[in-house]
């Protein structure tokens, strides 16, 4: 089941560049939450710095305190075990090129030390299943790998990759941008299944996307949260001038 | 900056305003020919119904246009769904200019006689409600929309005044029926062009406020 995230007082730099301020943010479980802004606002800073992806960066760093449930990620958890619990899907479907579909889905639970197959079988149709490409790939688990399928089915094979270490939350940073309408009406859809289960956070420039899957949206602008609420408020009637002006084309 | 976008929006209030002049002139014209029994004027009345009728398509299809080509969010969708709605009521509008007008040529058959009912007066009322929120839109003043809706109560009193009054006088001098059911049928649709002046306000209030003051009510927030 998904957690809640609570993000007190996150500042993150990239070198002198203070690129996240002061933010503070109730994200509930079980839920979809959107992320919108203009290119650089910060938005998928964010995303990163709640699996403590931004300090991968040697240059980058991050400070606050983000509670993904009741383990603050930054003091109570190393970073491979927040992984576990935080999966991630980017942009650009990633799948291990060289890898089966199968090995793919399997490769989280491998590397945590997993060797049943029995329990490695199950995960894997779990996973393909939950994230909506079982019946298309079943019949060649093995035999194909991870990069002949197509950008959509890739997509899916990412989540479902993300979704076999059976995290709390997936994160979500464009997942739908790369793909064509169909392959994002079924990302769509599968957010829209997978909510129930996961708490899941998606960056997206897509504002139809968000106002389509997210309950709450927050607005992202040069680093600070400009404002946070449920989605049908800030598309229709938003409180803030400055998200006004974005999601109506006036800037940005 | 979207400026086609921004550009069709200004087009589509521009076209209702035209919309809303002949609705204007519609209900001024068939209230005079109440007041001179101008029956000349009720023919430019009728005369005038199907370009209404032709402009309230014309601006819905505008504005469907936009919302499913332009994918219009915040204030620029409360904006359209308000076009969308002041459009209906300005055909409605229209609509009881007409049925006064029909009421005005059937009074024509009949002696012209005093009436208890000041129906100048509640036209004046109910066409300086539809100007005003019509001042509202165009200005985007949600003030302006506001206290149009206090002037709604003033109408309605005013018609139930004229219902009393001349059901009085249809049981006093029954061979005034005709005329005074005349008067009652046009009092009441002038009470219903306030009712529209009203819902147009409305939503002048939720296009600028984002509030939904319908009905007395302010929509929840959340």
């Amino acid at each position: 089941m998904g957690v809640d995230i609570h993000v007190e007082n996150l500042n993150a730099w990239y070198g002198q560049t203070h690129t996240l301020k002061d933010i503070n943010l109730q994200i509930p479980a079980n839920h979809a939450t959107a992320l919108i802004g203009p290119s650089g606002c910060g938005k998928s800073t964010f995303v990163r710095c709640l699996n403590r992806m931004h300090e991968t960066n040697p240059i980058a760093r991050a400070e606050g305190t983000v509670r993904i449930g009741d383990i603050d990620i930054y003091k109570d958890a190393s970073p491979v075990e927040i992984r576990r619990r935080i999966g991630m899907v980017f942009q650009r479907p990633n799948p291990f090129p060289t890898m089966s579909i199968y090995d793919n889905v399997a490769s989280g639970l491998k590397l945590n030390g997993f060797r049943n197959k029995r329990v490695l079988d199950e995960v894997v149709e779990r996973s393909l299943k939950s994230a909506a490409l079982w019946d298309e790939v079943k019949d060649d688990l093995k035999k194909k790998s991870g990069a002949s399928i197509s950008g959509g089915q890739q997509q899916r094979l990412c989540i479902a990759r993300a979704l076999a270490v059976d995290p709390e939350v997936l994160l979500m940073d464009e997942p739908a941008s790369a793909l064509d309408p169909v392959s994002t009406a079924k990302i769509e859809d599968l957010i829209f299944e997978l909510k129930s289960q996961y708490t899941i956070v998606i960056v997206t420039h897509n504002m139809q996307q968000a106002a389509r899957v997210a309950e709450n949206t927050g607005f992202f602008l040069t680093g600070t949260l400009v404002e946070f609420g449920k989605t049908h408020k800030i598309f229709t009637n938003p409180s803030d001038k400055r998200t006004e002006d974005y999601i109506t084309g006036r800037f940005g | 900056m979207r400026i086609k976008f921004q550009q069709n929006l200004d087009e589509l209030k521009e076209r209702l305003l035209v919309m809303a002049g002949l609705v204007e002139q519609a209900i001024q014209r068939s209230t005079e020919a109440y007041s001179t029994r101008d029956t000349g004027l009720c023919e430019m009345v009728l005369r005038s119904e199907p370009a209404i009728n032709r402009m309230e398509r014309e601006i819905d299809q505008a504005a469907l246009d936009l919302l499913a080509m332009e994918q219009p969010m915040a204030v620029d969708l409360r904006f359209i769904i308000a076009v969308i709605r002041i459009n209906a009521d300005l055909e409605r509008v229209g609509d009881q200019a007409v049925n006064i007008a029909q009421r005005v040529q059937d009074l024509g058959m009949f002696a012209n006689v005093d009436v208890p009912v000041d129906i100048p007066k509640l036209a004046s009322l109910s066409s300086a409600m539809v100007r005003k929120a019509l001042q509202a839109f165009i200005e985007g003043d949600a003030d302006l929309a506001q206290s149009v809706l206090a002037l709604d109560d003033q109408v309605d009193e005013m018609n139930s005044a004229a219902f009393k009054s001349l059901s009085t006088l249809i049981g006093q001098r029954p061979e005034m029926t005709p005329q005074a059911l005349n008067a009652l049928i046009i009092s009441r649709n002038l009470e219903r062009v306030g009712d529209h002046a009203t819902n147009i306000a409305e939503d002048v209030i939720f296009w600028v406020r984002g509030a939904d003051v319908r009905h007395g009510a302010i929509a929840e927030e959340e």
